[in-house]
């Protein structure tokens, strides 16, 4: 049950997937919260206070007391606020969903990465590697709309970072990481997403977006020149 | 109705030390089954097919392939920090501990230097307390308990000499390692170390 002076504040940042996907969450539960967008490149006195071990986006502040890294987050919100559950709840789904969530973000982010960070021959192999993953996800979603099943669920939220970051990245690398042919069911995942209003409210506008990687791609190559 | 657990994991793994502190700590009977991991078993590889690893826990025939949320706090943001803590460790500790024994030289003197640093780092968050969790045994004690079968064989191989360094952290491992579901579910030391020299053999030139 909310208290009627509940303060909920989100330090992140517009183009981070880690972020976004908490104010999905938030946003699915119908609660209000402040956003403040943070400079990663010179950070806040606030963020470095409220996240000292990693001085990372995101972090949620609910009453003042920080939650980081944004599973945890995640998490946090579905055993505070019980309405809209995110999480299923029989345990074994729930184990299940975990696991899918941390392979989203420990393989198919780290190998993704790579896509962005590499060239030539060390890209293609980052290539190859993150479509090996994907077809894993691929797997997981025939016969459902979305990896939750019937409806949007934790492994849906974690994984828009397939949908609206390692997909829009194609555009700017040139290079087609996740196309239709070898992946129908995560390119019919993606319009249902899409379908769903929240989300569409909650992922970075597409134009902004891409200029943005562009823009840090471009800075990425400076850096190694 | 019979429950039937049977828990598939390889000795040294501090993941699997995990799962059977948890499992005991509820006083869930098991089974376990040992795995080769340079010959993994058609159990393993049919359960868990994505990533072929162990800890594996097969509960009535399904698996579940990461280790359960055992002993969680019930307040949701006591939640939150014990799973902050974890995914920290989880993170951090292996890679770092890896280096300390897996390799020479600079390599080996940044990862003394950054595991020390995880420690300090785990010492100050533990603080005068029992336990990572306060009073109570918890899910930030088991996630890190493990990593303390292997610290003989960090000081052999990685030249310290950890209770110098974290006195506060390792009376907390002497505190936990009272308890059975801590005692029976941890690796005999010694065979770490006898462990860790094969591995080397296999892994380095000296």
């Amino acid at each position: 049950m909310a208290e009627r002076s509940e303060e909920v504040k989100l330090l992140g940042m517009w183009a981070s997937p880690f972020s976004r996907r908490v104010e999905i969450a938030l946003t699915l539960k119908g609660l209000p919260y402040e956003f403040s967008e943070q400079d990663i490149a010179n950070k806040s006195p606030l963020l470095l206070q409220s996240n000292p071990v990693h001085k990372m986006i995101p972090v949620l502040l609910h009453n003042g007391k920080p939650i980081s890294e944004s599973l945890v987050i995640l998490e946090y919100i579905d055993d505070t606020w019980q309405h809209n559950q995110i999480l299923p709840q029989d345990p074994y789904d729930k184990a299940i969903a975990r696991f899918w969530a941390r392979f989203v973000d420990e393989q198919i982010y780290v190998t993704a990465m790579k896509v962005v960070g590499k060239v030539g021959e060390e890209r293609d192999a980052a290539v190859e590697a993150t479509r090996d993953l994907l077809k894993l996800m691929e797997k997981e979603l025939v016969g459902k709309d979305f990896l939750g099943g019937e409806s949007l669920g934790f492994v849906d939220i974690v994984a828009t970072l397939v949908a609206f970051w390692l997909m829009r990245t194609e555009e700017v690398v040139g290079v087609k990481v996740v196309p239709v042919e070898m992946f129908p069911e995560i390119h019919r995942w993606v319009k249902n997403l899409l379908d769903v209003d929240v989300i569409k409210k909650c992922i970075p506008p597409e134009g902004e977006h891409l200029n943005y990687i562009r823009a840090r791609m471009d800075s990425l190559k400076l850096k190694s020149v | 109705m019979a429950n039937e657990v049977i828990l598939l994991y390889f000795w040294p793994s501090m993941f699997g030390m995990r799962t059977r502190m948890a499992l005991r700590e509820k006083g869930v009977e098991f089974d376990y089954k040992e795995e080769d991991l340079w010959n993994k078993s058609t159990l393993l590889l049919e359960t868990n097919p994505v990533h072929k690893k162990i800890p594996v826990l097969i509960h009535n025939g399904k698996p579940v392939w990461s280790d359960k949320n055992p002993l969680l706090p019930s307040d949701p943001y006591q939640r939150a920090q014990a799973r902050f803590w974890v995914d920290f460790i989880d993170k951090n500790m292996y890679d770092a501990q890896r280096k300390l024994w897996g390799t020479k030289g600079e390599e080996q003197e940044t990862g003394k230097k950054e595991f020390i640093e995880l420690l300090k780092t785990l010492e100050s968050e533990l603080g005068d307390k029992t336990y990572f969790g306060g009073d109570n045994f918890g899910y930030v004690d088991i996630g890190l308990i493990g990593f303390y079968s292997w610290f003989h064989a960090y000081e052999k191989y990685g030249n310290l000499n950890i209770e110098s360094e974290c006195p506060k952290l390792i009376a907390w491992a002497k505190t936990c390692m009272q308890r059975e579901s801590v005692a029976k579910s941890l690796p005999d030391p010694e065979k770490v170390i006898e462990f860790v020299t094969e591995i080397r053999k296999k892994i380095m030139i000296e």
